[in-house]
């Protein structure tokens, strides 16, 4: 059985029972970015902080088409592609990120309902190993 | 104080012209705007030109004659037209030189743009799992808009409907056919709230303008548009733009409203002067948030304002009367300068069907694009 690797080492913690994202915090502006392994800020001037796993739906929208490859790297086909939900989150008083979505379904998706961080797989690369994606799904207390 | 004015105007149509590279449609567009201004191109003093995806536009010399002149590649995006054309205004304005070409055009293949994480500064985690999309960006910009100030789905259905039929009045627009409300609004949901004909597709095509300083802009036309204002502005931090993993908690507004409020200063005219307008409309919500982003109304306003019709040809706010993106296309490099083409000519009067009525005197014409840039224009008779 393969391993569960992240699409990308540093956006989440991981693995983790309680798997976070993973941002930097400016000291001089206290301005928060993500992910953390993007050189927004010098790493002089940041520390690593991890973000909060419940926020609420900023705003929304369900890829309808199968995206490009490159840069996808998803394997569905025109044929077998499933929309997927985008959205952006707002951790509060932290910062707004960018995720897929658990649900493509339009009535589930209202701004400003709470929203869960999780980690999904995304796809099983050429190793056999589960590539695992952070998305946010729709609360459910 | 030098005055800046376009005497020419030159296009190549847009679309699909498979017999045609992208730099031979510029070439056209170059060789039409000549012509127009009865000027050759050995009197080019200087070009700006760009393209993104269909050469460097300095090698049109191959085309047009290898005549010696200063011809400097611009690039910026979406707003490589507006580039060239503000770089060209500074070149006359200063008195560095009389009489020149501004130049855009673009080839590009058929679908949604396959960026490059990496050309815009991101990892490649972000591509892979299918965020590096820009149709999901306008989605849900407008999603988020239309939910803050209730605008109706219907809206956006208008502006399409509007676009073709206005591209159904322009022979270089590359839609000439009507679309139905009907047909809009149930063609396939690409990034929801906005359908299929609610989106602009990557194109071809080519535009050319020659300036020339208004103390000899009289030898080439008796009809001179003044450039009064040229404007380019980027991203503040807190803006919504395209390709971002992150925003910002704090909101500031979009560079479209610096860019804008910039190009008012600069021309002594405010929104309300403009009697036709050209703005970015990449999908129809892009064209909503447009409008109020470049001052024409308030947020919200655009709903009542669209469906009563007056963003028509013949309405009190003319808006993308050529087509627009919608209708044209965008090929990159040329679409900014489309505008600018659209406005000028309707300032001579010589748009036909298409012809904003009451003889227009003011224009306006504004561009955004990737990563957060915009440029705008205002033009005066």
């Amino acid at each position: 059985m393969g391993k569960q690797i992240a699409v990308q080492e540093g956006l989440f913690t991981w693995p983790s029972d309680n798997p976070q994202l993973i941002g930097r915090k400016e000291k001089s502006t206290g301005r928060i970015y993500f992910p953390a392994i993007h050189n927004y800020v010098s790493d002089e001037d940041s520390d690593e902080v991890l973000l909060a796993t419940r926020g609420t739906l900023w705003t929304w929208t369900i890829q309808g088409f199968l995206p490009k490859n490159p840069p996808y790297k998803g394997l569905e086909g025109p044929e077998d592609f499933v929309p997927f939900g985008v959205g952006y989150v707002e951790l509060p008083g932290e910062v707004i990120v960018e995720a897929r979505l658990t649900t493509a379904n339009p009535d589930d998706l209202e701004i400003g309902m709470e929203m869960d961080l999780v980690i999904e797989k995304f796809m099983t690369d050429e190793n056999g190993d589960d590539v695992m994606m952070f998305a946010f799904k729709p609360a459910e207390d | 104080m030098t005055e800046v004015c376009i005497v020419g105007i030159g296009i190549h149509k847009f679309g699909r012209t498979p017999e045609r590279t992208g730099m031979q449609q510029g070439a056209f567009a170059v060789r039409d705007a000549l012509k127009d201004a009865g000027v050759e191109w050995k009197d080019m003093q200087f070009a700006f030109g760009g393209s993104a995806a269909a050469g460097s536009a300095d090698a049109l010399v191959n085309e047009l004659g290898l005549t010696g002149l200063q011809f400097i590649n611009v690039a910026n995006g979406c707003a490589t037209g507006g580039s060239a054309l503000l770089s060209a205004y500074s070149a006359i304005k200063s008195d560095q030189y009389e009489l020149g070409v501004a130049v855009g055009f673009d080839k590009h293949p058929r679908g949604a743009f396959n960026a490059d994480p990496r050309a815009a500064g991101l990892e490649t985690w972000y591509g892979d799992i299918g965020l590096m999309i820009t149709t999901q960006f306008f989605g849900m910009k407008i999603q988020k808009y239309m939910h803050d100030y209730g605008i109706a789905p219907e809206v956006l259905g208008k502006i399409s409907q509007k676009a073709f039929h206005n591209g159904s009045l322009n022979p270089n627009a590359w839609r000439r056919d009507e679309i139905d409300m009907d047909t809009i609004m149930n063609s396939m949901m690409l990034s929801n709230p906005l359908t299929k004909f609610m989106f602009c597709s990557p194109a071809e095509g080519g535009v050319s303008l020659i300036l020339a300083s208004d103390k000899v802009a009289r030898k080439y036309t008796n009809r001179p548009v003044y450039l009064k204002a040229v404007t380019m502005r980027t991203r503040h931090y807190g803006s919504f733009e395209v390709f971002s993993p992150y925003q910002a908690i704090q909101r500031a507004d979009s560079p479209t409203v610096f860019a804008s409020k910039a190009a008012y200063e600069m021309a002594d005219l405010g929104p309300e002067d403009m009697q036709v307008i050209q703005i970015q409309d990449t999908e129809s919500g892009a064209e909503i948030m447009h409008m109020a982003e470049n001052g024409f109304c308030k947020d919200g306003e655009q709903e009542q304002l669209i469906l009563e019709g007056h963003t028509a040809i013949d309405g009190k706010m003319p808006i993308n009367t050529d087509g627009g993106c919608l209708a044209n296309g965008e090929p990159i490099g040329a679409s900014g300068l489309r505008q600018v083409y659209e406005v000028v000519a309707q300032l001579r009067g010589e748009r036909g069907d298409a012809q904003v009525p009451g003889d227009p005197k003011t224009g306006y014409t504004h561009v955004y694009g990737a990563p957060g840039l915009s440029a705008c224009t205002v033009m005066q008779v």
